[in-house]
């Protein structure tokens, strides 16, 4: 079940960047696609149950443009680090906590985070992420995991658990 | 006609945020921050690039491996940078004088 979830996902890939129906195309398609599900399947995370559950695919809609607002936000941001004379800049290493559970969640949530104001996540550990920020602020763990994950972890716990 | 004027007024804001990044590349001052202004101002920037490209060509095989180009860089470009900093931390490229914290050096001590 999984494989067939994947080479469908897959498949519908390739005819996009493809763009063609011409019988030689969709072959190639056909024995590339199940070249690497059989190779690379297993280490792919996918659930066909959650994939196609109508509710975690409106909260992926409703997630996709929240986020890219908060990418343009982070965007403005940096920009304006990069050309202030004075280089207003206080980086650091700080780590946070989540409370999202599945790896798919998380490396979403890092995902995130990483194209999101001043934050780059460097490792994860269980459940706690080590992100370098470019303006550190905020006393403890607590306070850290607020100002960098809090705005994410709602949607994407809807979406992914 | 429209929909062309809107895409070459996006790919201009994207040629803008891929000069900021580039910018902030030579200005910032370690691995870490430099990373951050590559990621943030380069990845939009290219995405808009070709969101552009998108809007310009529209729905056929160029505008539509446009968008999933813009799909795939969202996703790897963060991903690599992650990597990216992991690696040089691990390798013990020290963070820039002026950085105020560095949890991960204090706790990867203690283990």
């Amino acid at each position: 079940m999984k494989f067939i979830g994947e080479f469908i996902m897959l498949f519908g890939i390739w005819l996009l960047l493809t763009w063609s129906l011409a019988p030689a195309q969709v072959i190639a398609g056909v024995v590339v696609t199940l070249l690497v599900t059989g190779l690379a399947g297993d280490i792919f995370v996918f659930k066909a149950s959650r994939a196609f559950n109508p509710v975690r695919i409106f909260w992926m809609i409703v997630y996709i443009p929240y986020f890219l607002w908060y990418v343009v936000l982070a965007n403005l941001d940096v920009a304006y680090r990069v050309i202030h004379p004075d280089l207003p800049i206080r980086p650091g290493i700080v780590k946070i906590q989540t409370s999202l559970n599945t790896d798919m969640a998380k490396t979403f949530l890092a995902n995130s985070i990483t194209l999101t104001p001043g934050t780059l996540t460097v490792d994860i550990k269980e459940n706690e992420l080590y992100i370098h920020w470019i303006y550190v602020h905020g006393k403890d763990v607590k306070e850290w995991s607020e100002a960098i994950a809090g705005r994410f972890e709602p949607i994407l716990r809807r979406i992914f658990e | 006609m429209f929909w062309d004027t809107l895409g070459y007024i996006i790919i201009v804001v994207g040629v803008a945020f891929d000069l900021l990044g580039c910018i902030g590349l030579v200005r910032l001052p370690d691995v870490y921050n430099r990373l951050q202004a590559a990621t943030k101002c380069v990845t939009l920037g290219t995405a808009f690039l070709l969101f552009g490209v998108f809007l310009v060509y529209g729905v056929n095989a160029i505008g539509i491996k446009a968008l999933i180009c813009a799909g795939f860089v969202l996703i790897a470009s963060p991903t690599g940078s992650h990597a990216l900093a992991r690696g040089a931390h691990k390798g013990g490229v020290k963070l820039w004088e002026g950085s105020v914290i560095d949890t991960y050096a204090d706790e990867n001590k203690l283990n």
